[in-house]
């Protein structure tokens, strides 16, 4: 991978990312009720960290997230089975949601739903996903 | 519910998930004798049921699995049930004790060893505690895995993969004809569990689909039993360590067979084709392994071969025996005498057999070969191997007074019997079934001498042989051996110890409703029967026996002799070649590395699968286009859309070609827009954005682009099937339009609005579904998703170096 040393762009990435970051997880949270999800979510975070990755050195960001993204798949696919396990233990069928709503102080009342743990699972995978197929494709220099 | 009986099926399992972390924390131990325990525990617990089982009582306890589809994993403890439950535990603590001593703790990889043993053991388990079919089914294949997995466990050996890649594919060929078997009567009762197939045996035995039905079950039961000509895998498997030829291929796992013929004699019993099929198969199962074993070089080889033939014994009495349920209520005892050898020489085959698996076991331990042109003289310097083998050796033999002798004799009364039916063409077909069970008798007896005398007697000379010194086995490989070998004794002097403790229930248990309730068989074994026709056989096999000993001079140089390969093996070779070969030549045609052919075969069949359906549904029937009106702007969108898609193939530049196909994408988000689906929208266009990023990534990798040369023929195929493909594709969705307005199909998105808030207590239908009312699917989406990454890595990562080749 080249090493680019864009002033513009690295600052206005600084800038963005921000942005895009906060953006999608709010659409992570979104999701139930409005435009969003787990799936939209991660390749929005996706797409933000990659912005990182297109315009800074490689190195450099590999060294600020320092996170195994096979793992994170992993622990994606733990979160969405072990929602549907967990409904089991209840004697519920596999995959059956709960939902309820709460009054929290400061936000209101809050929807709080056993799906949003299952689309946690979506968000991780797609997010890691999407950037493990991408930087190891990048990161092959044969 | 699960009960106890549950656990203690799939208890192997939970002890094998175990056996890593015991071997790796604890190496100081052998990882053998945590292992011990539990069949130790659970042949314990088997025992406690022989009160129940022999007055006659069924345990039956339910688990609900699939129940929409049938499939439940119902336990079902009877008489047979549980003599295998018992084989299975009992021999099951013997050879694990016996590993112990055999397996080095420093050199080999026991944590491996034993998570195979234990995953088999519980599917052994599963297979004869269950009820349902699929549920055999699924632990019947569990068993070849296993099976497969010990045989390679040395897997730098050759061999070791030859025998394993055949045993697999036998049994797995096996096993799948026999899922389609299980269907089939699933298709003609409607239920897979075996007791109610037996309660409905008279409709199954009144449809068409019967006779196929039974061949497939009967193809599983033989390949897994090792049954002429499917025997040949079973010889090779003698490349497993010893403990695992003892246990899997003599004692439990090639008994499944037995064990499905003798479950299913009840649902399948009674019919001419029934009886032929399994008698004929087993006697020439017989007389084919007993000719073979003489041939054989190998201790264990000639035991393999052995093994056939033994089981081909039990399994042509099982076929004679189910001449009862032609009977109904004749006359018990002329029927039955089949069934109680059966059940009787199986509970004295894991005996004897295990011990002689085990004393060969040992001699290949000590001297270093298994080759009886090479051992000779072993009796005074192994006394008491020399003795288990001798005891082994005369009750496999037939002789009075030890086990074999006693089922021996009454297989030769079951045989006689048959002449006596005067059925299935019995009056003239039958008389051979006695003369070859006695011809394979006097094969059986001379191999078990030259086994003797070729191991024990005669001079030991220790130039053939890899060791300096031969000594005798510690005394822990000794126990286990030396407790089968006393079991021979008992079960010979005393066999009425079980006969109405575990035969009697055993035999009730493969010929249910024979007699009725209340009532027992009679089982009457003794060694003394007066001056009867199987007594003067028994006499003449062993005079003619030692007659071909004595002159087994002049045999020995004949070709017969001098070879010892199976020719069914070279049709299995000349098999398994052709289908590589094949298989080569199938991947090469199509195969051509170039991504544009692949597009046209996916195409084609597109194509022609659309044509088809709407051939099929006369279709394309474009009636009523009830369309709204189009605006002029979404005229222009689309004229942008295909004026980027047509101008793709006419660029010559990379990122030239990268803008305009991420054109196309982003116009798709746009209409996306246009017709209001947010979710859709931002997805597609969070997918460009990363395909683009991606494109960016990868840019400086790719090569330049080449102008391809194509033929003009060439040509006009790649414009049919553009053409084609576009044509159908259009026609097709025009059609699905039509057909949908002109039908009264409900939409299922009505379905979806109305209750995705009360039930899912969401507003978003797109992730509602996502999450809730489809999220199976989402589930194995992203496992789909995460399998895909894993392949990506693997192939960029693991690329091969140079022009290495698989």
């Amino acid at each position: 991978m080249q090493k680019p040393n864009n002033m513009m762009l690295q600052t206005l990435a600084r800038l963005i990312i921000v942005i895009v970051l906060s953006f999608s997880i709010y659409l992570l949270l979104a999701g139930h009720n409005g435009p969003g999800g787990g799936f939209i979510g991660g390749l929005m975070t996706a797409s933000g960290i990659l912005i990182l990755y297109l315009s800074f050195n490689f190195k450099t960001i590999q060294a600020v997230i320092r996170f195994d993204y096979v793992k994170v798949i992993g622990i994606g696919l733990l979160f969405a089975s072990l929602t549907g396990v967990a409904s089991m233990l209840f004697g519920f069928p596999f995959l059956k949601h709960f939902f309820d709503y709460f009054t929290i102080p400061i936000l209101g009342e809050v929807e709080l739903t056993t799906a949003m743990l299952f689309d946690l699972g979506v968000y991780f995978v797609v997010l890691a996903s999407a950037l493990k197929i991408i930087l190891t494709i990048a990161e092959d220099d044969k | 519910m699960l009960t106890l009986l549950h656990w203690a099926a799939l208890s192997p399992f939970i002890a094998a998930v175990l056996i890593p972390f015991l071997y790796k924390y604890l190496k100081r131990i052998h990882t053998g004798w945590f292992v011990l325990i539990l069949p130790l525990v659970l042949f314990v617990y088997f025992l406690s049921f022989i009160p129940r089982t022999s007055s006659g009582e069924v345990i039956l306890n339910n688990l609900n699995w699939v129940p929409s589809l049938g499939i439940n994993f119902d336990i079902y403890l009877d008489g047979l049930s549980l003599l295998f439950a018992l084989l299975i535990t009992g021999i099951g603590a013997l050879v694990v004790l016996y590993s112990i001593y055999y397996l080095s703790k420093r050199k080999e990889k026991l944590n491996n060893f034993y998570v195979y043993l234990l995953m088999f053991m519980g599917a052994m388990l599963g297979v004869i505690l269950s009820d349902n079919l699929i549920v055999i089914y699924v632990f019947w294949e569990v068993t070849s895995i296993a099976s497969s997995l010990l045989i390679s466990y040395w897997y730098t050996r050759e061999k070791s993969i030859y025998g394993a890649q055949k045993s697999m594919f036998i049994t797995v060929f096996g096993g799948l004809s026999m899922l389609g078997g299980f269907s089939l009567l699933y298709v003609i009762a409607g239920t897979f569990s075996i007791r109610e197939l037996i309660a409905n045996a008279d409709m199954i035995m009144a449809s068409s689909l019967f006779i196929p039905a039974m061949i497939l079950v009967l193809l599983g039961a033989f390949t897994k039993s090792a049954q002429f000509p499917f025997h040949i895998w079973l010889p090779d498997a003698m490349e497993a360590p010893t403990p695992v030829s003892a246990y899997l291929h003599s004692a439990t796992m090639v008994k499944a067979g037995i064990y499905l013929v003798a479950r299913l004699t009840g649902v399948f019993g009674g019919v001419p084709e029934w009886f032929w099929i399994i008698t004929t198969v087993g006697l020439v199962t017989l007389i084919w392994g007993s000719v073979s074993a003489v041939r054989q070089k190998d201790l264990k080889g000639i035991l393999a071969y052995s093994t056939v033939s033994q089981l081909g014994m039990i399994m042509s009495l099982l076929g004679t025996g189910s001449a009862a349920f032609y009977f109904q209520n004749g006359d018990n005892a002329l029927y039955m005498t089949a069934i109680l050898a059966a059940v009787f020489h199986l509970i004295n085959h894991a005996t004897f057999k295990g011990s002689l698996f085990m004393a060969a076991g040992i001699i290949d331990h000590e001297t270093g070969t298994r080759d009886i042109r090479k051992l000779g003289g072993l009796m005074t310097v192994m006394p008491i191997t020399a003795t288990i083998s001798l005891i082994g050796l005369a009750s496999m033999a037939g002789l009075p007074p030890f086990n074999g002798f006693l089922s021996k004799e009454l297989f030769l009364t079951g045989m006689l019997n048959v002449t006596e039916y005067g059925i299935f063409n019995l009056e003239t077909l039958g008389i051979i079934i006695p003369v070859i069970a006695w011809i394979a008798s006097v094969f059986t007896f001379l191999y078990c001498i030259l086994m003797f005398t070729r191991t024990f007697m005669g001079d030991l000379n220790l130039s053939k042989l890899k060791v300096k010194h031969v000594h005798e086995a510690p005394v822990g490989m000794l126990i286990s051996p030396i407790i089968l070998a006393a079991l021979v004794i008992v079960f010979g002097l005393f066999p009425n110890l079980l006969a109405y403790s575990i035969i009697e229930p055993a035999m009730a248990a493969i010929a249910p409703g024979i007699i009725s309730p209340g009532e027992v068989f009679d089982v009457h074994i003794s060694h003394w029967h007066g001056f009867t026709p199987e007594l003067f056989m028994t006499i003449g096999i062993i005079i003619l026996g030692v007659l071909l000993f004595i002159t087994f001079k002049k045999w020995e140089n004949s070709a017969f002799y001098r070879g010892e390969r199976d020719i069914f093996n070279s049709v299995y070779d000349s098999g398994y070649n052709g289908l590589i070969a094949g298989s080569k030549w199938i991947t090469r045609i199509q195969m051509t590395g170039r991504l544009r052919d692949y597009f046209i075969y996916m195409s084609i069949f597109i194509i022609f699968i659309l044509a088809y359906t709407m051939y099929h549904y006369n279709l394309p029937a474009i009636q009523s286009l009830d369309l709204s009106p189009v605006p002029i702007y979404m005229w222009l969108i689309l004229l942008v859309f295909v004026g980027s898609v047509v101008i793709i193939p006419f660029i010559n530049n990379r990122i030239a070609l990268i803008i305009a196909t991420s054109v196309s994408g982003f116009i798709v988000a746009l209409l996306f827009v246009l017709f209001r689906a947010p979710d859709l929208a931002l997805t597609q266009l969070l997918i460009e954005s990363v395909s683009v990023i991606l494109f960016m990534l990868v840019f400086y990798h790719l090569p330049k682009l080449k102008k391809v040369k194509t033929p003009p023929k060439m040509k006009i195929v790649k414009l049919i099937v553009s053409i084609g493909f576009g044509l159908m594709i259009t026609l097709g969705s025009l059609s699905a339009f039509s057909m949908g307005q002109d039908t009264d199909f409900s939409s299922i998105s009505e379905y979806y609005t109305e209750n995705s808030k009360e039930e899912a207590g969401g507003y978003n239908i797109v992730n509602v579904i996502l999450v809730d009312f489809r999220g199976m699917d989402t589930m194995l989406e992203i496992l789909v998703v995460s399998m895909a990454v894993l392949t990506v890595v693997s192939l960029i990562k693991l690329r091969f170096k140079g022009s290495e080749d698989i």
